[in-house]
């Protein structure tokens, strides 16, 4: 295993579009060839290093067993210490390894992202996990909009992977979601699961309103309240203690069909919990 | 390789090629071309010879550049298709150069984007297959601003509310008299029918089904606008025959309204009565046709509804091979995303309901509609492997290649850069095999393209990409061969006519997508896909002169009718100054022209 190091030299001002902070592309480089990947900032390409100080650890002794010299992208942990709530993009599109942020972390944070593990101790921006195709994001702290989304445009969003969040997240959570799962431990607001067509969200708190807006497939569940139901939900049953995936939900939930705003046969399921 | 020894005379020769130019009957013979300020010359002299462009094409093959005679890129609903698919550009960017724009858009890219890729594949004429009237300035304004291509567009005029009272009143010639000032107003190059008489019915949340189904308060037919227009068309004598969107266009079972469509027109003669010189061919480079079907895929299907679709290409395919009045563009299904858009508003309402995807709407007032939708056509989808089948059916079951033109209708069926993609299916019995097996059992179950064993040749390819949409449309005189006086505008594809693997088709694909050398005028605009020149295109339109008092007659009742716009009478036309390097073609004298249709 090889880790990386970036510590944040700073406040930044324009936000830092960082999409090379990935292990497929860190995996198996030497300190100054990260130190000189490129990175935007408004119209100027800069260095890395212009905004991190870069220290590159290998742990040769791990890897007597695998036979590797550790310089495969699976095999590199990339560690960001100080805030970069103004670096966009990192770990976007990454396929193995590991990504952790001691720190809270900007927008499209594991967008695209196919496989590996992003854990973020502070708050994630907007449209983190966007359109990811497998993996694991943690996002210890809350998470801005559009998180595991489509992007402007698109009714695709999350395929596949896995988003866990530790706090709340604001609007559009799972928006035009395919596959993969959302668990969000505290409250959502607007949207939730909008044009959601397959997949799981899960929300333990309690969300605004608009939750299942024309979706047409997958399931929704909120544990704690909607304060303004979406109206195109038909209300087909109740089930005790639902299990949705490897989720076991404690509780009475009523079940609904929907959205009947969308077509007329809708196939998705929100369950809300009664008691 | 090509060494291109560029100076300051404006002549090039492009050697021993294997040039394929079916209008002169070259069928991969090795010739030299020459071109002196920009047009095909028999020979250069010694000293131009010394100064010229060389470039060396042994084992190459040569071609003129090509000619999409029916695509949509530029005007108001391609915009609306841009504006409404941001998905659609941020993942397909082009970067800017020291001499190209930077650019986006997959399905529906931006104007820049569209030149550059079509000059990059090797074409060098477009014309835009539907200009509203209201919508012209706009259309002129995206032309003028596409890089390379040298451009027109087709004037939509089957549901305009002037054409359909007349024609209801059997007055030919004030029609006639308004579609030329429509024409010279507009600064349009040719007439577009669609859905005749149906989308005014879509004002009303209506369609029509058949041809002699009239529509609501203009109470006129399909055919009668059909037959009208086609007469018009003659009358004034354009360039081009009348080219039309049949109607129950995108159904179940349309073959049979598209092959009756087909014959209204039967016995009017073809007359292009444009003042223009004639570059030399072998072959008559004036069209023959009567009639130019669009993108026959979407009107050839058989069945009764989606559940027992079907292809319906074998029937329309016996009657075009039986008459000498028609020719179509095939408008193919090369599978993958597409933008739906055309001036068939009940159409893509239909397509809407079906496949809930993005869609816009909109009535252009006392002319016609348009609709746009997004769309992937997937080979998992029954439907969409039997149009892709049929995309390919209507090339290769109608026997005489004079009588087709490729297309993918872009971005209806596909998109423009998937050309390579349809060349190989059509050149190769084996690649459509494969792609066969990938699809849903559909593609073969429903249609008759897998017992079909024809491969078109590298001449046949010529034919339905170049020489044939440059006849078709008119612009033969100057397009789509490589005779003498002709524009120098020539395509030199990497591919060895002698060692040709049509069944390789990755390379075969990859080798069209982007030839060595598009050049176009003379001067190399394209190597190897990279732009390496960006010279302004020509804008090409029609001005056809009726008989004066006619005119006075008729633009008193459109001044009458103008209260109906939202626009002012002196705002309608489109200015000069929206067109850069216009070329107007002069058209037609009305007496004879009526005696013609008379007589």
């Amino acid at each position: 295993m090889t880790e990386i190091l970036l510590r944040s030299k700073g406040s930044i001002g324009i936000m830092v579009e960082a999409e090379v902070i990935i292990p497929d592309i860190f995996a198996g480089k030497k300190k100054e060839e990260i130190e000189g990947l490129i990175v935007w900032q408004g119209p100027f390409s800069l260095p890395l290093a212009e905004f991190f100080d870069v220290d590159v650890r290998s742990g040769a002794g791990l890897l007597e067993d695998t036979g590797s010299d550790g310089t495969r992208p699976d095999e590199t942990s990339i560690l960001i210490e100080g805030d970069v709530s103004r670096v966009k993009r990192i770990g976007q599109g990454m396929k193995a390894g590991r990504i952790e942020i001691h720190g809270s972390a900007g927008m499209h944070l594991g967008a695209e992202m196919t496989g590996g593990s992003i854990l973020v101790r502070g708050d994630a921006g907007s449209w983190a996990g966007r359109e990811m195709k497998g993996g694991l994001l943690h996002i210890a702290g809350s998470a801005a909009d559009h998180i595991g989304s489509a992007y402007r445009g698109s009714w695709r969003g999350m395929t596949g992977g896995e988003i866990r969040i530790d706090g709340s997240a604001r609007s559009q959570l799972g928006g035009g979601l395919v596959g993969g799962q959302i668990v969000v431990a505290g409250n959502v607001e607007n949207f939730c699961g909008i044009r959601q067509s397959g997949g799981l969200i899960v929300v333990k708190g309690s969300a605004m309103r608009g939750v299942g807006a024309e979706m047409n497939g997958g399931t929704i569940a909120v544990c704690g309240d909607i304060r303004q139901f979406s109206p195109g939900f038909i209300e087909t049953g109740h089930e005790e203690n639902v299990k949705l995936g490897d989720m076991q939900l404690e509780g009475l939930y009523a079940k609904f069909t929907g959205d009947y705003a969308l077509g007329k046969n809708p196939k998705g399921s929100l369950y809300c919990r009664e008691g | 390789m090509a060494a291109a020894s560029n100076t300051t005379a404006n002549t090039t020769i492009i050697r021993n090629g294997c040039v394929f130019d079916p209008l002169n009957g070259i069928n991969g013979d090795i010739k030299d071309i020459f071109i002196r300020e920009g047009k095909v010359v028999s020979s250069l002299t010694g000293a131009e010879m010394r100064d010229a462009t060389i470039i060396d094409a042994s084992g190459k093959t040569v071609m003129p550049g090509g000619v999409d005679s029916h695509s949509h890129v530029a005007g108001a609903k391609v915009n609306a298709g841009r504006l409404m698919r941001p998905e659609d550009h941020y993942k397909s960017v082009r970067t800017k150069t020291g001499i190209t724009h930077c650019g986006s858009g997959y399905t529906v890219p931006s104007v820049y984007k569209q030149g550059y890729d079509y000059a990059a594949m090797g074409y060098t004429t477009v014309f835009e297959a539907a200009m509203p009237p209201l919508e012209a300035r706009h259309t002129h304004e995206e032309m003028r601003s596409t890089p390379i291509l040298d451009m027109g567009a087709y004037m939509v005029l089957g549901n305009n509310w002037f054409v359909m009272r007349y024609l209801k009143d059997g007055d030919i010639e004030k029609a006639a008299a308004y579609v030329a000032w429509m024409m010279r107003t507009h600064k349009a190059y040719g007439i577009k029918c669609v859905n005749p008489a149906g989308v005014e019915n879509w004002g009303w949340a209506k369609n029509v089904h058949g041809l002699d189904e009239p529509n609501i308060h203009f109470e006129v037919t399909p055919r009668e606008l059909i037959r009208g227009l086609a007469e018009v068309n003659e009358m004034l004598g354009l360039p081009m025959s009348l080219h039309l969107h049949t109607n129950n266009l995108g159904h179940p079972g349309n073959w049979e309204i598209a092959r009756d469509s087909l014959m209204i027109p039967s016995g009017i003669e073809a007359k292009n009565r444009s003042e223009l010189e004639w570059a030399k061919t072998k072959e008559s480079a004036k069209r023959k046709q009567s009639l130019y079907l669009a993108h026959a895929q979407f009107s050839a299907y058989g069945g009764s509804s989606w559940r027992d679709f079907c292809s319906g290409a074998p029937e329309l395919a016996r009657y075009i091979n039986q008459v000498d009045d028609v020719v179509i563009d095939s408008g193919s299904v090369p599978f993958g995303p597409a933008t739906t858009m055309t001036g068939d508003g009940p159409g893509q309402h239909d397509l809407y309901m079906i496949t809930g995807q993005k869609w816009s709407n909109c009535d252009v007032e006392l002319e016609c509609g348009s609709g746009v939708l997004s769309l992937v056509y997937m080979k998992s989808s029954p439907v969409h492997s039997v149009q892709w089948a049929i995309g390919l059916e209507v090339m290769l079951l109608i026997d005489d290649p004079w009588k087709t033109i490729m297309t993918t209708d872009h971005p209806n069926g596909g998109i423009f850069t998937q050309y390579p993609q349809l060349i190989t299916w059509l050149m190769s019995k084996k690649a459509r095999d494969d792609t066969a097996k990938e699809c849903h059992k559909w593609a073969y179950d429903k249609s008759s393209l897998g017992g079909v064993d024809r491969e078109m040749s590298l001449y046949e390819m010529a034919i339905v990409t170049r020489a044939n949409p440059a006849r078709t449309i008119g612009m033969a005189y100057r397009k789509g061969h490589l005779g003498v006086g002709a524009d120098g505008d020539v395509t030199v594809y990497d591919i060895n006519p002698d060692k040709l693997n049509v069944n390789d088709t990755a390379a075969l694909a990859a080798k069209l997508a982007r030839p060595d050398f598009t050049v176009k005028d003379g001067r190399i605009v394209a190597r190897k896909g990279e732009i390496v020149s960006v010279p302004e295109g020509r804008r090409y339109y029609c001005r056809p002169y009726v008989d004066d008092a006619l005119e006075k007659e008729m633009l008193s009742d459109v001044k009458d009718w103008f209260k109906y716009y939202t626009v002012g009478f002196a705002n309608y036309p489109v200015p000069d100054k929206y067109l850069k390097n216009p070329v107007a073609i002069q058209v037609n004298r009305p007496l004879e022209a009526e005696d013609l249709v008379r007589g």
